[in-house]
């Protein structure tokens, strides 16, 4: 019941911003929204941590401890971004960037994808979860061309056509999953394709075939994952779009693709009894990590060189989700965690301080500590929590890969340390020169939104230095499910 | 099985093909003329344009060699050989141990490189240039006139062409969509081959434009009469080729029952009228390629030989 | 080797399909690439409805109505319109030959069917040998996609990738649960309106549909 209402609000939040979107009041009316999803995502984690998992609705919906937590993260972090947005888009309009029509597409397709996350992220049937993540990448297409520039209108249709291949390839792999459920559990009604069921019967599934499904749902949700060679859409993406955008795709987007993917991991590895899978996870992240790395020192664009920052956590991420095992897992689900709250922190500050100094190109802003003390201290402080500075949340979890790493895999420890040595030096001394140095700027008109900055990295300082011992447990858990 | 009765059906096969071939070709051009809404020529046109010629005196150029001279009897010969192998009426041919399908695309090529060998021996700019064009389309027609022979040969386990025959003749009315790639591909070929529109217009007289009219520029007189009477039998050949294979219904195999034997005389005959039908109808729809087209022509009809193959080899049809 | 006439007649229209998908390899009027692409879902609904009869599942009739509603009439039409109101007939460039283009296709053709070959002996649907031919037309759009200067032909080839995954679906089980179609059904119908606007808003911007004006955003 608590599902249908978490699952409605956002849907119907969204068909009301539709027809009000371009009133004064429609960014209050989205944070009122997304205040809505956020409180039910909390109940309901709440009900699932008291009684476990439940199945609703003749089994098409399964909450776990997995997902559950990335139901409240994505509905926190969505409710923080509606906050942001409130101010940002208020600039935006004020500057006349954006006319009625735009704000209010806007504001309707973000409660639009909010829903489409929430079910990927809940659903048990995985040709479902499979339709979710193809509309989520509609809801956010038109987004990111919204300023209507050549780059913007460039980078959303490359958005649109790498990730509709890849989510192509993603197809036939559950066609592939599809066919190897069959054979087992029969084709009576949609049994087949539900996770709860697959997982029972896993080591039943033909494993020739689900080797090669896995291969295609790599590819096809990698491609949403960002990793490499599949990012190409990634920088662009959130180079062009609004700020929000760019910090609701690399915070939720990012996460519930590897959600789906790791979902599907849990079926193959129970199926094929080699590592296949997650030898082909760890060799994408680490190639991820690499690549993101030395890419980071081209960059000139800010939001550009944070989106490659995204890239290559996630392929930490999905190579600690490679590694398996219980610490790795619990390390994965940290650094998805404070990965989102850190990124969409500092894509808040980046927004301000590009609306500030009028321009995304890094070389040319500077001072920010001067112009506005509270973004230039919310810059410096989330990078260096993004760098894995301790005691901010990112290093315990990176800290807990490479220590799992150095026992099962040494080979990687040196590419690892490559991949965040070199990205500490690409960002830093950016960071550094934007923050300080001199500037004659002026002060925004509208003050900027920087509560949700620093809530975020209060969470992040907290994880870093004492998880609570519940979420310490639903960690466990959600790392017991993976296995 | 050699004996009497065989021996005289081979060689009632071949005189019919070579009486019967300007007819085919006098057939084609007079539905060209009927669907131009001309009154055309007449059917025996052909004939009275051999006879015409025959009675001619040849003028040969000076430096001329001894193969110049030749090569319109190459022609005639390994037209009518091809003929004598090919089962246009019957299977049961005394050469049919020699008939086999890969051999039948060696004789074609033989052919070929002679007239070009000729074409090229006046040492005239159209000459060559007749040659290299006929040589190109050759090169690039045989790997799609063999893998269509490799389709047919794989369904019936042998590249003898009786063989290939009767056992597509005495399968069930099946759909084979293999063969209907590898229909449409010997179509191709044939028009290229022939030296058809939309690869290359018989009737042109512009020497640019020419591909195989080229190559016989020099002839005259009975010589050009045995090459125009070879090219007619080449055509002959072809049709006979693709009604072998893909229509063989109504052909007298493994039999030797005079009445099936005779049957077969105006089955074919039929058979024949409705293609040339056909030919003068793709004649008049399509116009002329131009030259550097023509290798994409010859790549679609190899393509579709090759997914004809594969389709056999996936689907097992 | 003798089948049962339906799959004589399913094989027929695999074919058939492969068969278009070369010939969209090839073809140079956006017009024809559109009938082209109607062509295709035409195959695909009589195959889909052989099955049905063949096989007596009756949700597959349901599946059929919607391919014949959304591929061939919908989708089309939407384009056709679109393709008029651009003003986009011809397509001159592609990024290699067309001979090229047809042997590259020919080697992913062999290449999809040696991949699919272990997965069809595993599989006990009637249709099971149809499954190699389904992924050849998938990797055939994908070409498709890869050689084209025009948006237009991008999203046709897309559709087009769209239409071999139906097809594996069906060769394979015998398509996938209802609620899992209708969900695809409204993806695509939706990216379809999407791409709508996109061409619009590119040609406002870029004064034409030609790709390479979307290939500045790179590294520098």
């Amino acid at each position: 019941m608590e599902l249908i209402i978490l699952l409605s609000i956002p849907l119907f939040g969204s068909l009301l911003l539709a027809l009000v979107g371009q009133h004064e009041w429609a960014p209050e009316a989205n944070v009122f929204v997304s205040a809505g999803t956020f409180a039910i995502g909390v109940w309901l984690t709440v009900y699932v941590i008291a009684h476990g998992p439940m199945l609703v609705w003749h089994e098409q919906f399964f909450i776990d401890p997995f997902n559950v937590f990335l139901v409240a993260l994505t509905s926190f972090i969505g409710l923080t971004t509606s906050l942001f947005s409130r101010s940002y888009m208020r600039i935006e309009a004020n500057h006349g960037r954006l006319n009625h029509n735009q704000l209010r597409l806007y504001h309707s397709m973000f409660q639009l994808f909010m829903f489409t996350m929430l079910l990927a992220l809940t659903t048990n049937n995985m040709g479902l979860l499979w339709v979710a993540m193809e509309a989520a990448t509609l809801t956010t297409v038109l987004l990111v061309s919204l300023y209507r520039t050549p780059a913007s209108i460039e980078a959303a249709w490359k958005y649109f056509i790498l990730c509709g291949v890849g989510i192509a390839q993603a197809l036939f792999g559950t066609i592939l999953l599809y066919f190897a459920a069959e054979k087992v559990l029969g084709s009576s009604g949609t049994t087949a394709l539900l996770w709860t069921h697959l997982d029972d019967v896993k080591d039943q599934l033909e494993p020739t075939v689900l080797s090669l499904a896995f291969v295609f749902l790599l590819v096809g949700y990698g491609t949403k994952v960002g990793l490499a060679p599949l990012h190409n859409w990634l920088p662009d993406a959130h180079a062009e779009g609004p700020t929000p955008i760019s910090a609701v795709l690399s915070g939720l987007l990012l996460n519930v693709a590897l959600y789906a993917v790791v979902r599907c991991k849990v079926l193959v590895q129970g199926s094929v009894h080699s590592d296949l899978a997650g030898n082909l996870m760890m060799g994408f992240g680490l190639f991820s990590v690499v690549l993101a790395a030395f890419m980071l020192w081209r960059q000139k664009d800010i939001k550009r060189l944070f989106a490659y920052s995204s890239v290559e956590h996630m392929g930490i991420a999905t190579f600690a989700f490679g590694m398996g095992g219980p610490v790795a897992n619990f390390a994965a689900l940290l650094h998805m965690t404070v990965h989102s709250l850190i990124k969409s922190s500092i894509f808040f500050t980046v927004g301000h301080a590009t609306q500030k100094a009028g321009t995304q190109i890094m070389e040319k802003i500077r001072g920010l500590i001067t112009i506005n003390p509270t973004v230039g201290w919310g810059l410096m402080l989330g990078t260096l929590a993004i760098l894995g500075m301790p005691p901010f949340g990112v290093f315990a979890s990176e800290f807990l890969i490479l220590i799992t790493a150095m026992r099962d895999h040494p080979w990687a420890i040196p590419i690892l340390l490559l991949g965040l040595g070199v990205a500490f030096g690409a960002i830093f001394t950016r960071v550094q020169a934007m923050v300080f140095g001199e500037t004659n700027l002026q002060r925004l008109p509208h003050p900027p939104a920087l509560i949700p900055v620093f809530v975020h990295i209060a969470i992040v300082l907290m994880l870093g230095v004492y998880i609570p011992p519940h979420l310490a447990a639903w960690y466990r858990e959600a790392a017991r499910i993976i296995g | 099985m050699v004996n009497a009765t065989t021996l005289f059906t081979q060689l009632i096969e071949i005189i019919l093909a070579v009486i019967a071939a300007p007819l085919l070709i006098g057939w084609v051009n007079q539905c060209r003329a009927w669907l131009q809404n001309r009154r055309g020529a007449g059917m025996l046109q052909p004939y009275r344009s051999i006879r015409k010629l025959f009675h001619k005196d040849a003028v040969i150029a000076a430096n001329a060699s001894a193969l110049f001279r030749l090569v319109p009897y190459i022609q005639f010969a390994s037209m009518c050989l091809a003929a004598a192998i090919i089962p246009s009426l019957w299977t049961g041919l005394p050469f049919a141990v020699a008939a086999d399908t890969i051999a039948l695309v060696g004789l074609f090529a033989t052919a070929r490189v002679f007239l070009a060998l000729a074409a090229m021996d006046i040492g005239t700019a159209f000459g060559s240039m007749g040659a290299r064009r006929e040589m190109l389309v050759g090169f690039l027609a045989e790997p799609a006139l063999l893998m269509v022979f490799f389709t047919a040969s794989l369904i019936s386990h042998s590249t003898s062409f009786p063989t290939i025959v009767e056992t597509l003749a005495s399968g069930r009315l099946a759909i084979y969509p293999s063969l209907a790639f590898a229909g449409v591909a010997f179509l191709m070929v044939l028009l290229a081959e022939n030296a058809r529109i939309p690869v290359d217009n018989p009737a042109t007289h512009l020497e640019l434009t020419m591909i195989h009219e080229a190559t016989v520029l020099e002839y005259s007189a009975r010589h050009l009469a045995l090459i125009e009477w070879s090219a007619a039998l080449k055509l002959f050949n072809y049709a006979c080729i693709g009604l072998a294979l893909f229509f063989p219904w109504g052909l007298a195999t493994n039999t030797h029952n005079l009445l099936d034997l005779l049957l077969a005389i105006p089955i074919t005959g039929l058979k024949l009228l409705i293609v040339g039908f056909g030919l003068a109808f793709i004649e008049s729809i399509n116009a002329k390629m131009r030259i550097f087209r023509a290798p994409e022509f010859l790549a679609t009809a190899f393509l579709l030989a090759v997914l004809g193959l594969l389709v056999h080899l996936l689907l097992g049809s | 080797m003798t089948l049962s006439f339906a799959s004589q007649l399913i094989n027929l229209c695999a074919a058939l399909l492969l068969l278009l998908s070369f010939a969209m390899l090839s073809q140079r009027r956006v017009l024809t690439l559109v009938d082209l692409f109607a062509m295709q879902g035409c195959t695909l609904f009589v195959s889909i409805i052989v099955v049905a009869w063949s096989t007596g599942q009756p949700h597959l009739y349901y599946s059929a109505a919607l391919t014949l509603i959304l591929k061939v009439l919908v989708l089309p039409i939407i384009l056709h319109r679109l393709i008029r109101r651009l003003g986009v007939q011809w397509e001159n460039e592609t990024l290699l030959n067309t001979p090229t283009t047809m042997l590259l296709g020919l080697l992913l053709v062999i290449f999809a069917f040696t991949l699919a070959q272990p997965i069809s002996q595993l599989a006990n649907t009637v249709t099971r040998s149809t499954l190699g031919i389904a992924l050849a037309v998938v990797m055939l759009s994908f070409l498709m996609m890869i050689t084209r200067g025009k948006a237009v032909t991008q999203v046709i080839g897309f559709l087009a990738m769209e239409n071999g995954l139906f097809f594996a679906a069906t060769s394979a089980t015998y398509g996938m649960p209802m609620v899992v179609e209708l969900g695809v059904a409204l993806d695509v119908l939706v990216s379809m309106v999407i791409f709508g606007i996109f061409f619009f808003q590119i040609r406002e911007q870029f004064d034409s549909l030609d790709l390479h004006h979307l290939e500045s955003l790179k590294e520098d």
